[in-house]
């Protein structure tokens, strides 16, 4: 954290100063473990082994949060009969189809209840199941998991509050973690029980009545083909210490860089539309009756879907959008199949994506196996590339890697490539969205140079003219563009001329029957009297002020500071906050008194924003019948989620089990000693082709040619994949060149020097870079044998001020099976002193390692 | 020898004996801007005080004393240079020293940051007490037995802005004054380059940039505190490792820091250049570290380069009076 977000890590070690313990667990030693009280090396890849060992630690000894489990989560939930466990099935879930690697999730459910998998996956259930193969060749989506949103659900489950039962969910997670004990945790982390004892006794210390504890994480969690699963290790563990829901606990994501969770609150992701409601499905006829009907649940605030949905095809397509038309439901696009980035960029070296539009990102380095993106580049019609500096993605037609060893040719590659240089965030005007779900607006300080435009300049215009063009077309296809609304005010002039920036959010925070801004979502209407391009984020131009400019002073406002900016949902700072008081709305304690019941006044009241029905009181049952917010008990904090309860236990949701159990990464050099059946994750999403491979199995004759494990990783000095700082002096006189962070007993095995050179090398590429030798790195022992970490910066490409080969040349492509994010924090490698062949003498280096790996057929 | 007498006695040459404006060269100097000669009413002087103990090593303080101050980039193939980016891909200098690529202070480079590496004798569980408050930096003491772990120390060096600045008192042009402040400055129009200056540091801060001739070292930006802000990288500092305020409050400050590091067991934790009895009169940057000052490449007793001066020159007045007086002494005693 102090790497990657030092301004953030600010309030780490502000809370270390009032007395905060710091605990950092990671496969490399950085500046935060530097700051941290206790810095736990741990082998990459198997953070579920040490949460999990945490889980049972905390089952084991009984020190959760007895009342908080029982009231709050779902553990006297009863799962099916037909359920069965990875200590049943040898490291499987019940459901699991060999041929599709993909599991059927009916058996995770609740005895008495149907929940249903949230979002896209929800509404691919409401109609006939499909394993795999959509139309067009293409995968069938999988689920993109509601961010705010849990799984909707019907019925009322089976419940067993004295969590005895052993089918509910309480003893089969017991059950399920009772083998991930402290020497387990040693044998697969290499973490020792003593500091395993310190780890445990410190956070169930700090959790309770009286204390909270945070976990943070930062991408590289979810950079797993686990990645969803160990997020959803440590969300047990907080459920189950009672720290979610209260002052001081939570998870925090650490996002990747500026405003990624304003990118997914208003997605540019392909299957999802604005607030997380899924995007419609093209494998059956669905009207906006039936798309509501398949996809907001009863009870909870997803509930009210219809009218989120209705909303934003008001907002979208204004006058046009009419009770009669369905609000142009249909104008929307739908999905008819797996288009994540990965696939996107298959599905272009096979030639069937002509056009692409990269922004703001640069793949040509910062995406794993970054020549089989620049394969896709090649063999594009066109490609558009917005950014701040030439970046290796705009060039890679002229001097990218595969020009250097033949593989292409400039002459051969008719990508027409546009590219156009983008103004930076200090020339636009606009809001970041940070991690806490806080928009901050920033005013543009300096006008943008030269050709430099911002990205509402741009979108702005291109929509103009598509539509101009489009005017006269009688073709249906059409009706959508000719129909979307597009008429913002401008400011500046002429060639500069841009939409006010304001009049975005306002059209995204919506409007009511009086063209009023809305103070909130709970006021939008289905009847189509209300507009909103984004109802999670409806309230942040309340009262027609733009709420996300303010800036209120610390010092002149209580803790919450309510108003420094404006957090989605409703200004609210804490998600869950009915669950900082106990079931009869009494604060858990004194000291950590953040929302209670005011009996008095009838309402909740406390220091936020509360996350419930305002007037609800804590013993409010709801009556047969009820639905969405009147659905939700009075003391069922989790709002979201359709049984109002934290989910121990995932019914549904999840495409890789519905508990998480730890599974080596796609490549490691042990095997997985918790299930020896099923080494890696058997739902992880693989594409098993030239230029993919994955290395041998441990314990394979063939597995000693890459004997150790990488890891990526970024450094304060320099920024992702060096579009914003490679290009700036002061940046990289302080980080110049690429490097590789070694141990001294590694460096002695192989011959390495401190300073000299080094490369290393996968069945998909070589990078070289300088050899660090550090006794920050060290090796750990696991699985009965030394494991050597190498530590590699993906900052660097063959562009800019400082120059370096890309770290995501090594990695292959393979995924984790919920959100389609690609495993790069742990690969196995091999590491040889010198620098790497250059030009067709790579070609045929790789090609030899591949031999002997048995990867590739002897010529 | 009453001449030599009356010389030895003029106490501004002495500077170790209280003179009309107090210790100019040497020693407890409590207003270095009045004895500059500012008139009473002005600023009161402002300083640095740099906790290493909250330093997260972001350097974000170098970047920003750059922007602010427009520095060159420290780079044979920096913006402008026409050397260009080296063949072998290193082109701004890699230097092996951990993650301190910027080396040392220099007429480029007003804050370094440097990073220590270091297998110290394993802490033991006092990280985990939660019973005490405060604390709990790299560093706390406490018996493990033979277990070893790493620290990385992570530290913002500065020019100190010496109570005695030697750097100002052989500047020849005027060039480096003091400031209302109480700062030490270069005035780069007056600057003429002699470069006595750089020798004349007993920490080796000040430096002729290359091309340009003239002597360069941190401004604590004057021209920020005119307009009543902060220097630079005391702004961008996110963990207020850099502090930056009236020297007497960072003093107490930095007092209460150390004691509170004492009670939670750093037992390490030590100022830097906060006491006005030490060789410069106490510097007007002082730090709090967690080792030796040599661990950081900082002088453990650094002092003043021309506090000998007075006793040089009353030595070099002494020689010439006796050079005088002997051969005084051969042309009387050759006309007898």
């Amino acid at each position: 954290m102090a790497e990657a977000h030092p301004v953030g890590f600010q309030w780490v070690m502000e809370a270390k100063r009032r007395g905060a313990t710091v605990i950092h667990v990671d496969p490399r030693f950085t500046r935060t473990s530097a700051m941290a009280d206790l810095y736990v090396p741990i082998r990459a890849g198997t953070d579920i082994a040490f949460l999990g060992g945490l889980i049972n630690h905390v089952l084991s000894t009984g020190t959760y949060f007895e009342e908080y489990v029982r009231a709050y989560t779902n553990a006297p939930m009863i799962v099916r009969k037909d359920f069965r466990d990875t200590e049943d099935l040898d490291g499987l879930f019940s459901g699991f189809h060999e041929q599709s690697a993909r599991y059927d999730v009916r058996s995770w459910q609740y005895a008495g209840a149907d929940v249903e998998a949230s979002a896209g996956r929800r509404d691919e259930l409401a109609g006939p199941p499909s394993e795999a193969g959509g139309p067009g060749g293409h995968e069938a989506a999988d689920a993109e998991q509601a961010g705010s949103g849990g799984a909707p659900f019907r019925g009322t489950p089976t419940r067993d509050d004295s969590m005895q039962n052993p089918r509910c969910v309480f003893q089969v997670l017991k059950r399920h973690f009772a083998r991930y004990t402290p020497e387990m945790v040693h044998e697969i982390c290499g973490i020792p029980p003593e500091t395993f004892a310190r780890v445990a006794d410190a956070l169930v210390r700090n959790s309770g009545r009286e204390r909270t504890t945070t976990f943070a994480y930062a991408v590289g969690w979810t950079h797993h083909t686990v990645g969803v699963q160990y997020i959803r290790t440590a969300s047990i563990l907080q459920s189950l210490l009672g720290n979610v829901g209260r002052p001081g606990g939570g998870i925090l994501a650490l996002r990747g860089h500026a405003s990624i969770q304003g990118s997914t609150d208003i997605p540019t992701l392909y299957d999802l539309l604005p607030g997380y409601i899924p995007m419609p499905n093209a494998q059956r006829e669905q009207n906006l009756t039936d798309f509501v009907e398949a996809n907001a649940g009863d009870k909870g605030f997803w509930g009210d879907m219809d009218a989120y949905v209705v909303s934003l095809l008001k907002a979208w397509f204004g006058d046009a959008a009419t009770k009669e038309n369905d609000f142009c439901f249909d104008h929307l696009p739908r999905l008819d199949g797996d288009h994540s980035t990965f696939h996107t960029v298959m599905a272009q070296i096979e030639g069937k994506a002509p056009g692409y539009f990269v922004i703001g990102e640069n793949p040509a380095v910062g995406t794993a196996n970054s020549r089989m993106q620049r394969l896709g580049l090649a063999n594009l019609e066109w490609l558009v590339v917005r950014d701040l500096n030439m970046i290796e993605t705009a060039t890679f037609w002229k001097d990218g890697p595969e020009i250097e060893t033949g593989e292409l040719r400039t002459e051969d590659i008719g990508t027409e490539v546009f590219f156009l240089p983008a103004a930076a965030h200090t020339e636009k005007d606009g809001t970041f969205t940070n991690t806490q779900r806080l928009l901050q607006w920033r005013h543009k300080a300096i006008e943008p140079t030269g050709d430099r435009r911002s990205d509402l300049w741009f979108y702005y215009r291109l929509g103009r003219r598509i539509k101009d063009k489009l005017a006269a077309s009688s073709d249906p296809r059409d009706r959508p563009v000719q129909d979307l609304t597009w008429d913002y005010p401008l400011h500046g002039s002429g060639d500069r001329a841009e939409p006010v920036a304001e009049s975005v959010l306002r059209e995204i925070n919506g409007t009511g029957p009086d063209g009023r801004a809305l103070s909130g979502y709970t006021e939008l209407r289905a009847d189509g009297s209300t507009t909103c391009g984004c109802w999670i984020y409806s309230g942040v131009y309340a009262d027609e002020v733009n709420q996300s400019a303010r800036r209120k002073p610390a010092a002149e406002q209580d803790l919450v500071a309510a108003e420094w900016g404006w957090a989605w949902p409703m200004n609210r700072r804490i998600l869950y906050n009915r669950a900082s008081a106990d079931p009869e709305g009494r604060p858990w304690s004194e000291r950590k008194a953040y929302m209670w019941w005011d009996a008095e006044a009838g309402r909740w009241a406390g220091r936020d924003v509360v996350d419930f029905p305002a007037t609800t009181p804590p013993d409010y049952v709801p009556p047969e019948g009820a639905r969405a917010a009147a659905a939700i008990g009075g003391a069922e904090p989790f709002v979201m989620q359709s049984d109002g309860r934290a989910w121990l236990f995932a019914p549904a949701g999840l495409a890789d089990g519905p508990m998480p159990a730890h599974y080596e990464p796609d490549e490691s050099p042990v095997g997985n000693a918790l299930y020896p059946k099923q080494r890696a994750n058997p739902a992880r999403r693989r594409f098993d082709r030239p230029g993919n491979r994955s290395h041998p199995e441990p314990d394979t004759a063939a597995a000693g040619v890459f004997p150790f494990v990488f890891t990526t990783f970024r450094v304060t000095e320099q920024h992702t994949a060096g579009g914003m700082s490679r290009w700036s002096g002061y940046l990289n006189e302080l980080q110049p060149a690429m490097f590789l962070e070694v141990s001294p007993e590694l460096a002695a095995e192989r011959g390495l020097h401190h300073g000299a050179w080094a490369h290393v090398v996968t069945a998909r590429s070589a990078v070289e870079g300088r050899v660090l030798v550090t006794e920050r790195a060290t090796p750990l022992r696991a699985g009965g044998r030394t494991v050597h970490q190498i530590g590699i910066p993906w900052h660097w490409g063959p562009n800019g001020l400082s120059t370096g080969d890309a770290a995501n040349e090594l990695l292959g492509v393979t995924l984790d099976p919920n959100v389609h994010i690609m495993e790069t924090k742990a690969a196995t490698c091999d590491i040889v002193a010198g620098r790497r062949p250059r030009g067709p003498a790579l070609v045929e280096y790789l090609a030899a390692y591949r031999r002997r790996a048995g990867l590739e057929e002897t010529p | 020898m009453t001449e030599l007498t009356e010389l030895t006695e003029r106490p501004e040459l002495t500077g170790r004996t209280r003179g009309p404006r107090g210790n100019s060269l040497y020693g407890p100097l409590a207003d270095p801007s009045a004895d500059a000669g500012y008139p009473a009413g002005h600023p009161p002087r402002v300083g640095f005080f740099t906790d290493t103990s909250v330093c997260i090593g972001c350097k974000a303080c170098e970047v920003a004393c750059k922007e602010w101050n427009a520095l060159p980039v420290d780079s044979p193939a920096g913006p402008g240079d026409p050397a260009g980016p080296g063949a072998d891909g290193d082109v701004l200098g890699l230097t092996g020293m951990s993650y301190d690529n910027t080396g040392a202070l220099g007429a480029s480079t007003y804050r370094h940051v440097a990073f220590i590496e270091q297998t110290v004798p394993a802490r033991t569980a006092r990280g985990v007490d939660l019973g005490m408050p405060g604390s709990g930096p790299p560093g706390a003491d406490g018996d493990a037995g033979d277990a070893t772990e790493v620290r990385w120390l992570m530290s913002s060096d500065v020019c100190k802005h010496c109570t005695h600045a030697a750097c100002l008192d052989v500047c020849p042009t005027g060039a480096l004054i003091r400031t209302e402040h109480g700062t030490v400055l270069v005035q780069d129009d007056i600057c003429n380059g002699c470069g006595y200056c750089i020798p004349a540091c007993p920490y080796g801060v000040i430096d002729q940039r290359k091309g340009d001739g003239r002597a360069f070292k941190c401004t604590m930006c004057q021209d920020r505190l005119g307009a009543g802000l902060m220097p630079a990288c005391a702004t961008a500092c996110p963990t207020e490792s850099i502090q930056f305020g009236p020297l007497d409050e960072l003093r107490a400050r930095a007092a209460q820091r150390v004691d509170a590091l004492h009670a939670a067991g750093v037992s390490a934790a030590r100022l830097y250049g906060h006491d006005p009895d030490d060789g410069v009169g106490g510097a007007g940057a002082f730090f709090l570290l967690l080792d030796e000052p040599e661990v950081y490449g900082l002088p453990p007793d650094p002092v003043v380069t021309t506090r000998d001066l007075p006793s040089m020159w009353r030595h070099a007045a002494a020689a010439a009076l006796t050079v005088a007086g002997t051969v005084a002494a051969a042309f009387l005693g050759a006309r007898r």
